[in-house]
């Protein structure tokens, strides 16, 4: 099984991200050659107008979707940690659904089967949402990388005066 | 049909009747979607002479073929159309946001709001399935208010929303319908009209997909825009907003000021786009599919408007700041989320309270009048209150709740001199004596007086051609600007996107091949926006309007700019008027009474609304 450390997946800054959907869009597209939201395996969330993000799924360790399946229709990829849907056995009851803490987990529209993000496994280059974002807000990043990001956000921060005065980095 | 839905829904709320109909194919192709369908479906449904607020006048909501697509900013939009009851003609409307493509995707073209309903009501659209339900819990409420309850009502937090303020309950003229709660269907009165229907909301839910005809090139073509929206074309939306135009404007003295007694702001720096964005702007955001988003989100954090939220455009900024004198961006974002709050159109708002302000300074309104209100020139406090009483139609409220031009009727004393309309649509923030080209495109413009009808005034403020004075020819121009704007409008696209359209019709015809697989040439996509053009021409013809309504404001045409500067002295005079219309008509293939002649039609493919012309032409 793929390391935790080495596990990436699709991560939305809320300072970039402006609602805009255009990654439910490509998702569905990609996935489903249809332009429908409902059909997307990323999906955004608008709280009011300052408070935009969107989400997908995270790769949890030990996941709770997978545990929570009582068919076993779900799996974790050896290979990247993203979870496998077994269309034959899952029969839409929503109890990954539920356990999922991130809303990472829909139900199909038409198919009446679970879905969710396999981070593009066709797609040589990668997580299409990730490509099409118009405001560069997603990333395919490791859970250090995002802390790493954070803290160099924390310190240009911080460090606001300085910066203006030292040479550019 | 691709990107069409094929499906129109008539909803008649007097009977509580639902139905639907299949698209005409020839309509689709003839009129677009979003105000071109919109118009011509209104035209089908009414008659000649309809008031606005009869139950006989039916709302019309379009979405366009691009609609529900990926299709920067175009993915978003929807129309409403009726007969205004501020200009007494065609009125129309857009909104961007995420309603749009819900509309689409639950399968329809268009809806049609026919009738009244007995009580008020709101109309929940789930796919196939359509309700009239119970609305009584909603009345009074905000359109924001009204989202969140009828979201927590319906269970489902996806559904889209467009609603009425209290304003629109009440019928006040420049009430606006608005959408995910703070993007507005702004002008013309569609908010009055759906509140004269007990209409309280649309609620929407779509699930079914949206297809193009040829997708692979339609996404090659997609992801080239994304690459212009980046460039320089977009730039000003994407960074300051149009209230970069503040400063802009005011250089030139051709930013209307103190509800026109003036062209120039002297305190123009403390309400600039880039006071707003350095202060105000908390965060910039986008519609649904947009690749540049534009969207201004301004917070007040201190001070007596501490809290207020809204998003600030040039308009509703010039409005609420300048045209009433006013120096404090504080009330202006506080005067915005009012106008959101009752659900009012924020130019027109704020040109009525730089319009009462004037009758104030004038004597025409005394402060008895006024309720109490020093409604002097400058004074937030009063701006504050005269937008409360509007959108309550309390005290001297009631009467500006009637736009401009009838409150001037109504309180008589010369104020119709002080009232700045074209067609009973109040002003936008163009000084028209000094932007001659622009004057035209506001005199002609269908739904009375409008910047977004033309963007006429770019070849004056770019100084494409002399601003202080107009040349016979260049009704040509505006006529171009106003075809390309009403394919913009049907399509629907965001206007703010026009500048990444680099080869115009030829963009704009390979968009809809490739949406509708219909292969469409340049020169018969140029034809639709000249068809659409015609048709809200003939619209208005049918209404009695024509010649006499295509005017400037008393103030355009009898009080020079009296500010020293680069436009001192400028005014329209009518001889300079008669030349522009002329000019235009002639440009256009009209009558010299501005009346389309049958053989224009007749090469338009609208043989069949020749004779509402020739009963006209006859009696002209």
């Amino acid at each position: 099984m793929v390391k935790i450390h080495e596990r990436k997946f699709v991560s939305a800054d809320p300072d970039k991200c402006v609602g805009c959907q255009v990654c439910e869009y490509i998702c569905a597209w990609t996935k489903e050659k249809a332009f429908n939201p409902l059909k997307s395996r990323i999906r955004v969330v608008r709280l009011n107008p300052l408070v935009n993000i969107s989400i997908t799924c995270r790769l949890c360790e030990d996941p709770p979707c997978v545990a929570a399946c009582p068919r076993d229709a779900l799996t974790q990829s050896e290979e990247n940690g993203t979870i496998i849907v077994d269309e034959d056995k899952c029969n839409g009851c929503g109890w990954c659904i539920e356990a999922c803490d991130y809303g990472a987990i829909s139900l199909h529209p038409e198919k009446k089967v679970v879905f969710v993000c396999d981070l593009c496994k066709d797609k040589p280059d990668g997580p299409q949402c990730v490509k099409w974002c118009p405001e560069e807000a997603l990333d395919l990043v490791t859970a250090d990388v995002l802390a790493q990001k954070a803290r160099i956000t924390a310190t240009k921060k911080l460090f606001q005066e300085a910066l203006k005065v030292a040479p550019p980095t | 049909m691709y990107g069409y839905a094929g499906k129109i829904l008539h909803v008649d709320l007097t009977t509580g009747k639902t139905y639907t109909e299949p698209l005409n194919e020839d309509y689709a192709k003839k009129y677009i979607g979003g105000i071109g369908l919109g118009m011509r479906l209104w035209l089908d449904n009414s008659k000649a002479g309809v008031d606005p607020f009869s139950p006989e006048n039916p709302l019309v909501l379009a979405t366009g073929p691009t609609s529900g697509t990926i299709w920067p900013t175009g993915g978003n939009g929807h129309a409403f159309v009726a007969k205004s009851p501020q200009s007494y003609g065609i009125g129309e409307s857009k909104s961007h946001g995420s309603f749009g493509t819900e509309l689409k995707r639950a399968g329809y073209d268009a809806v049609i709001f026919h009738g009244k309903a007995e009580k008020p009501v709101y109309v929940w659209i789930d796919d196939d399935s359509v309700q009239i339900l119970d609305a009584s819990h909603l009345w009074g409420k905000s359109p924001a208010e009204t989202e969140d309850i009828i979201k927590e009502d319906l269970g489902d937090y996806y559904i889209r929303v467009a609603a009425i303020g209290p304003a629109g309950e009440k019928l006040v003229r420049i009430a606006c319908i608005i959408n995910e709660k703070s993007r507005a269907a702004g002008r013309c009165g569609m908010g009055a009209v759906m509140g004269s229907k007990n209409l309280k909301a649309i609620a929407v839910r779509g699930t079914h997909d949206v297809t193009v005809a040829k997708p692979d090139e339609f996404l090659e073509f997609v992801k080239e825009f994304h690459e212009r929206m980046k460039g320089p074309a977009t730039k000003k939306y994407r960074t300051l907003g149009t209230p970069e135009n503040v400063l802009v404007h005011n250089a030139l003295h051709c930013m209307p000021t103190r509800n026109y007694n003036n062209a120039h702001f002297e305190a123009a720096e403390k309400v600039s786009g880039e006071y707003l964005n350095e202060r105000y702007v908390a965060k910039i955001i986008g519609c649904s599919s947009c690749a540049m988003r534009c969207e201004h989100v301004c917070v007040v954090n201190e001070g007596p408007y501490k809290g207020a939220m809204a998003r600030v455009e040039y308009e509703p900024l010039w409005a609420l700041g300048p045209y009433c004198g006013i120096d404090r961006l504080d009330a202006i974002i506080k005067g915005s989320e009012l106008c959101n709050y009752y659900g009012m159109d924020s130019i027109s708002a704020g040109v009525i309270v730089g319009f009462a302000m004037d009758c104030y300074e004038n004597g025409i309104l005394t402060q008895k009048d006024m309720d109490g209100i020093e409604a002097r020139f400058g004074n937030h406090e009063a701006l504050v209150k005269l937008l409360e009483k509007m959108g309550k139609r309390e005290g001297i409220g009631d009467i500006l709740a009637e736009g401009v031009k009838f409150a001037a009727e109504k309180i008589g004393k010369g104020a119709e001199k002080l009232a700045q309309h074209i067609k009973g649509v109040e002003v936008t923030g163009y000084d028209l004596r000094c932007l001659k080209t622009a004057a035209l495109g506001f005199a002609v413009s269908f739904r009375g007086a409008d910047h977004n009808r033309h963007g006429a005034y770019a070849f004056d403020v770019k100084g494409k051609f002399n601003r202080l004075k107009y040349e016979k020819g260049r009704a040509k121009a505006v006529k171009d600007i106003e075809d390309v704007y009403t394919i913009i409008d049907s399509l629907i696209i965001c206007k703010f996107s026009r500048g990444t359209y680099y080869k115009e019709f030829e963009d704009l015809a390979k968009l809809y091949t490739l949406v509708t697989g219909w292969e469409t040439t340049p020169e018969e996509m140029r034809l639709k926006g000249e068809r659409i053009n015609n048709l809200a021409r003939v619209i208005n013809v049918r209404e009695g309007l024509g010649r006499k309504d295509d005017t400037l404001p008393w103030k355009v045409m009898n009080v020079p700019i009296p500010d020293e500067g680069p436009s001192k002295g400028a005014y329209v005079t009518q001889e300079e008027l008669d030349m522009m219309l002329d000019d235009y008509y002639e440009v256009r293939g009209w009558t010299r009474d501005g009346i389309p002649t049958p053989e224009k039609l007749k090469a338009l493919g609208m043989d069949d609304l020749i004779p509402i012309v020739e009963a006209k032409i006859r009696k002209a």
